[in-house]
């Protein structure tokens, strides 16, 4: 069985998020860029698979800059076993993205497809689902257990209220959620051999798919500032506090 | 311009995510529909009830009461002929077929609308939370998820909407569904709860969670919450999570205990009206947000803060 991994090259979680003073987006020149955690844990999953013998070929596929190499050399790393570049300098919108995996799906013909829930950089959770729907394969969201067995992916989610638990027949697209499991880090010889792995670099136009831009951003502007209040002593105080600010 | 709601419900109850979507509805036109699915006999009628609403558009089948999304945006796909604009509440529900119907419908989704601008142009965070980013859209129509606590709720009775069947599509499904596992409380839920005790990693363990948090939050009437770091460590249910993956919500109070205030998180809660932390570490980031920070050990606090409140 085989395994599609789209991930997507981002701001790291950790570094503090800049609003240009043009109001035209945010800051990305010289900063840390990383890859999105829930592909991170789409990529541990599926290696988790290959390791049980379920799974025998992960690709992992990154729509993006030339830059996105590191990343997919990040997903070679932990355990693909090849990487694809779709290369463009367009920041494509998800509805574009999932056209283009949709193509290399075409190509690739994997039985699975394994992504992010959501990119922390857009924050749109929308990619797996438009996948989904375009292949007309089922889809199960939010993943916080995945098994395959006899042709089904069975899939608990976490949803409004708990949990839900989901077969879906394959091929089909799980999108992860935070805790289906933790990222390994990769070991300096597997970043080593990851070097060698096969890593086929694509231009956009390759797949001849429509990705043409749908929204305009009008602008990208920093939301009002909370500034911090005051300390209180005690818990009297704090409630005396609350009672005058009417919120008890 | 016609919008079309889909409806966020228990099967009993309303929630008020449909109301408050309703609300952005009615910034882009007075023809709105809503959509009931899955068990609609007492929901429809709310949504009937609902100020400023058309008609009430239900459909009924199992695949839709166990929320499948392929069953569900098939539903919307059929009747989307009528609409300009499909607006969805913002939850894990929503989030699950929206993007599948903007998919099908071959155009964008806007994720998280914060605010309408106009029929075409609206404001949604990206980055955590960090910046607001408005866009215009060019797509002939639109499929928004509607963010509920950036709207007030249109009043839930006087509405007298026609309520009427649509034919529920027939869909080859690949999807099962097994089973539900869901989280039962008689407290008020998250995304609608006036105040919110949210707990973090120093509660240390379950028992801790319960034993400290559910005192507190019976006095006040309040839900309860969790950073991610409570939520995987298993001192509370996965729904508890607030944050950037989590609930977004934004309660007159919200009390912080034992959460350093990561962005992730704060990006979940920040527009509560009123927010206290309570925090051993003076330094703790939660502190730069608080209108009222206690620096003092939750052991100590909780219990006295459960006191002083009579
Ligand atoms: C992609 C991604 C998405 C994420 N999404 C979310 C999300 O949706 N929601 C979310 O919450 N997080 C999210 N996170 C995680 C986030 O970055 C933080 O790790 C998390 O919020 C930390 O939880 P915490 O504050 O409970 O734990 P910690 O950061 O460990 O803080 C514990 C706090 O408790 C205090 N403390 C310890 N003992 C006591 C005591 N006895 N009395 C009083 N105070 C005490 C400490 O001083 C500290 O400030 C996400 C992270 C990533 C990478
Ligand atoms: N440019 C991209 N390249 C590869 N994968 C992507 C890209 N954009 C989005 N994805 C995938 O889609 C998921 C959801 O992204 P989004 O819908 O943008 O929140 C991500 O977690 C990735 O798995």
């Amino acid at each position: 069985m085989k395994i599609l991994v789209p991930v997507k090259r981002v701001l790291d979680y950790n570094v503090k998020v800049r609003v240009k003073t043009d109001q035209s987006g945010v800051d990305l020149a010289n900063v840390k860029m990383a890859m999105n955690p829930f592909d991170e844990i789409a990529v541990e999953e599926a290696v988790r698979l290959k390791e049980k013998g379920v799974v025998t070929e992960i690709v992992a596929v990154s729509i993006g800059v030339a830059q996105c190499e590191a990343i997919l050399r990040t997903a070679l790393a932990m355990g693909a076993d090849r990487g694809i570049l779709v290369q463009t300098e367009d920041d494509l919108e998800p509805l574009a993205v999932a056209k283009v995996l949709k193509a290399v799906a075409g190509d690739e013909t994997p039985d699975l497809v394994l992504m992010g829930k959501q990119a922390i950089d857009g924050d749109n959770n929308a990619t797996g689902q438009m996948l989904s729907a375009l292949l007309d394969w089922p889809q199960a969201t939010f993943a916080s257990k995945v098994e395959i067995e006899g042709g089904e992916a069975r899939v608990t989610r976490e949803v409004d209220g708990g949990l839900q638990t989901l077969g879906v027949t394959l091929p089909a697209v799980i999108t992860t959620d935070l805790r289906l499991n933790e990222p390994r880090y990769a070991s300096l010889p597997n970043i080593m051999k990851a070097k060698k792995k096969p890593l086929d670099t694509k231009a956009l136009a390759d797949y001849g798919v429509d990705t043409a831009a749908r929204l305009s951003v009008v602008k990208v502007t920093e939301p009002p500032k909370r500034s911090a209040g005051i300390k209180v002593a005690s818990a009297d105080e704090l409630v005396a506090n609350l009672k005058s600010a009417g919120v008890l | 311009m016609a919008v079309l709601v889909i409806a966020d419900h228990d099967g009993a109850h309303l929630r008020d995510t449909t109301l408050k979507t309703i609300a952005a509805a009615q910034t882009l036109s007075s023809d709105i529909d809503v959509l009931v699915y899955g068990e609609t006999s007492a929901v429809a009628a709310q949504a009937a009830a609902a100020e400023g609403v058309r008609t009430v558009l239900t459909a009924e089948s199992a695949e839709l009461k166990a929320d499948i999304a392929e069953a569900i945006s098939a539903l919307i796909v059929s009747v989307a002929g009528g609409y300009d604009v499909i607006a969805v509440p913002a939850t894990a529900s929503g989030k699950n077929f929206a993007p599948r119907v903007a998919a099908a419908l071959d155009v964008s989704i806007i994720s998280d609308v914060v605010e309408v601008v106009d029929g075409s142009t609206f404001v949604h965070p990206i980055y955590a939370g960090n910046a607001l980013e408005t866009v215009k859209t060019s797509d002939a129509k639109t499929v928004l998820t509607v963010r509920p606590t950036a709207f007030k709720p249109v009043a839930a009775t006087g509405g007298s909407a026609a309520v009427e069947a649509v034919a529920v599509p027939a869909v080859a499904l690949k999807t099962r569904f097994v089973s539900d596992e869901k989280v039962v409380s008689d407290r008020p839920e998250l995304g609608s709860a006036k105040v919110i005790v949210s707990g973090g990693r120093a509660l240390g363990s379950a028992d801790e969670f319960k034993g400290v948090l559910e005192p507190l939050a019976d006095k006040l009437g309040a839900a309860v919450g969790a950073s991610r770091a409570a939520v995987d460590a298993g001192y509370a249910p996965n729904d508890y999570q607030v944050g950037q993956t989590g609930k977004v919500v934004a309660p007159n109070l919200y009390i912080a205990i034992g959460i350093s205030g990561a962005i992730q998180h704060l990006a979940g809660m920040k527009d509560s009206k009123v927010i206290v932390a309570i925090n051993k570490d003076p330094e703790a980031p939660i502190f730069q947000i608080a209108d009222y920070g206690l620096v003092e050990d939750y052991k100590t606090a909780i219990p006295a803060l459960t006191k002083a409140l009579g």
